[in-house]
């Protein structure tokens, strides 16, 4: 069966709607019956997702797709890229400009966090051009 | 069946759609003229009653005359009731309150006392998920099995002070009196419609201790009468922090917990209820979410002015005790004050059981959604436009219910009529020729 897929636009330093992409995807999954610990992870998952996009790309996309025994995420963005990956991997390791960290936002947790409620993590490229991340929740 | 206490009255209801935006769950319609609440989603939050301009929503409370069925009567006054009254002290308030008829005053703010000090004392004790949420205000209990299922094991296990009070002062009766259970009345003073529907269907305990709840305001005109006439004076037992429980924070301040987050007003809850899914607020280590502006004090059933009423109670504050002793009521373990049924999930969100069944709805919803016109005017009953195309798909309401599509339908069809009308038949006139 197909999935139910979502898009949205995400831009890039709009803290004011940052978020909602991620919020609106919880409610869609709460609505189709997914089981409670599934929605919490794919929602911290897809967040951090989100916020990465907001904080450190000139903007990009997030896509969902939820299968009746799977949830796909993906994050795509169109730029700077992620300089050092294994660095990024680092718990609390952050590149965000202070500003942002002073909102309360960019605390290195973004792709450590999606990491551990995703099931599988792929970061399909990452390059000047952009950064594509691809995360697989099962239930 | 489920009994929820926010109801319509509809006769004074006109349909005017103020209600159905403002609910939190998206719990009204409005169906001929007239709204509807959907009983399975409504968490008696209060908004309705609040915002209706017409007064057409009613919270249902028992009536005082039911103290007639019982032998022995006692009264339990919420914490915000101290609120309601101008130059009255608290001992005032329940010598004026027990001579409404009651036999006995128990003090909720006393039982926030005892919740206070087993909070205290538990949250050292048991390995409780962070941030531990209260589990005081039933409308956001509610919310928590309705909106966000993952966190019901972030939810205080202990009784709420109205039960604590109810099971205590119960107790006592049937020993200082002999008389047997079904004798004694227990009658809650309340504030609160989510405090009604949890007596009827209790959140987290077997049987509420509670026989019936009294809307504050009916009682507020009685005490009042009763005012120059109350025979004794009443020590109140209640210190600072019971009391302050009426305000948005007084638990909070209750637990000795250094962390505290406390947020009023049901749509502030929400936002805060996400970042806690999300995992922002892990170094919080006690959330107070309350549905009232204000906390209880703002309740739906309560008269004076929750800014007014939440200052009385900060000046009345100042003039108790710091602490009380509560050691007399307790037992080592908290066994007895301790929630036992577990909580369960709420579905109403849910479009089916069957994942597959409720993504097919959602792709329907879709579809209708996108052909809506997006202005979420309410005029269709509905909360707005996703709403609507929601209530489709369950078959609770037609796409012809936007004003918008029907008048292009309407417009269709005008077209369609238009153009048979011109049509002229044969027998009048027709340049056709007859075929064989
Ligand atoms: S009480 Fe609250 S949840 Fe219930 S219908 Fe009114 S606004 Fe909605
Ligand atoms: S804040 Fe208090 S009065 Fe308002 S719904 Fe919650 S418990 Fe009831």
């Amino acid at each position: 069966m197909k999935p139910y897929t979502m898009d949205f636009d995400v831009k890039a330093r709009d803290f004011s709607s940052a978020g909602e992409s991620s919020s609106k995807f919880r409610k869609t999954l709460l609505m189709l019956s997914i089981p409670s610990d599934i929605v919490r992870r794919a929602s911290i998952a897809a967040y951090e997702a989100e916020m990465n996009i907001v904080i450190h790309s000139y903007g990009g996309k997030m896509h969902f797709e939820i299968y009746k025994d799977k949830i796909v995420i993906v994050a795509e963005d169109t730029g700077p890229g992620i300089k050092d990956l294994e660095l990024a991997m680092k718990e609390g390791y952050s590149t965000a400009p202070k500003e942002v960290i002073e909102m309360g936002f960019g605390a290195g947790m973004g792709l450590p966090n999606m990491k551990r409620n995703a099931d599988t993590m792929e970061i399909v490229n990452h390059d000047e051009s952009g950064t594509k991340i691809v995360m697989t929740i099962n239930f | 069946m489920y009994f929820h206490s926010v109801t319509l009255d509809r006769d004074r209801c006109k349909g005017c759609t103020n209600c159905i935006k403002r609910c939190p769950t998206e719990a009204i319609r409005v169906r001929d003229g007239k709204a509807k609440i959907i009983k399975e989603k409504c968490i008696d939050c209060g908004e309705c009653v609040r915002v209706c301009p017409y007064h057409a929503k009613v919270v249902v409370t028992d009536d005082i005359g039911m103290m007639e069925n019982y032998k022995y009567r006692i009264a339990l006054p919420a914490p915000s009731l101290y609120g309601q009254f101008k130059d009255m002290t608290i001992g005032d308030i329940l010598a004026s309150l027990q001579s409404c008829g009651f036999d006995e005053v128990f003090e909720v703010a006393y039982a926030a006392d005892i919740v206070s000090y087993i909070t205290r004392n538990i949250v050292k004790a048991k390995d409780y998920k962070r941030p531990i949420i209260s589990s005081a205000c039933p409308a956001i209990v509610r919310l928590i099995q309705q909106r966000f299922p993952s966190l019901m094991d972030n939810i205080l296990d202990i009784m709420p002070p109205v039960e604590v009070a109810g099971k205590i002062a119960r107790d006592e009766a049937k020993k200082k009196t002999g008389l047997k259970d079904e004798e004694i009345g227990v009658f809650f003073v309340s504030p609160c419609a989510a405090k009604v529907t949890s007596v009827k269907n209790p959140i987290g305990i077997e049987k509420s201790y509670i026989d019936g709840v009294f809307s504050m305001r009916d009682v507020y005109s009685m005490i009042l009468d009763k005012r120059k006439f109350a025979e004794k004076k009443i020590e109140h037992t209640s210190s600072m922090i019971g009391v302050g429980w009426a305000n948005a924070g007084g638990e909070s301040y209750g637990t000795s917990l250094e962390n505290c987050l406390f947020v009023d007003g049901i749509q502030n809850v929400i936002g805060v209820l996400e970042d806690i899914e999300l995992g922002k607020l892990d170094d919080i280590d006690f959330f107070e979410g309350l549905a009232c502006v204000g906390g209880c004090v703002g309740g739906p059933l309560t008269v004076a002015n929750n800014f007014i009423a939440r200052n009385r109670i900060m000046k009345l504050k100042e003039k108790l005790n710091k602490d009380v002793s509560v050691k007399k009521y307790i037992a080592v373990d908290f066994h007895e004050f301790m929630l036992n049924v577990k909580l369960k999930k709420s579905d109403v969100l849910n479009l089916d059981e069957d994942i597959d069944k409720a993504i097919d709805m959602m792709k329907s919803i879709d579809e209708i959604y996108k052909s809506l016109p997006g202005l979420d005017c309410g005029s269709c009953g509905s909360p707005g436009c996703r709403a609507l195309a929601e209530d489709v798909v369950k078959g609770f309401a037609s796409e012809y219910d936007c004003i918008f599509k029907l008048k292009d339908r309407i417009k269709i069809l005008a077209e369609e009529i238009n153009k048979l009308s011109i049509k002229i038949p044969p027998v009048i006139g027709s340049d056709k020729e007859v075929k064989p």
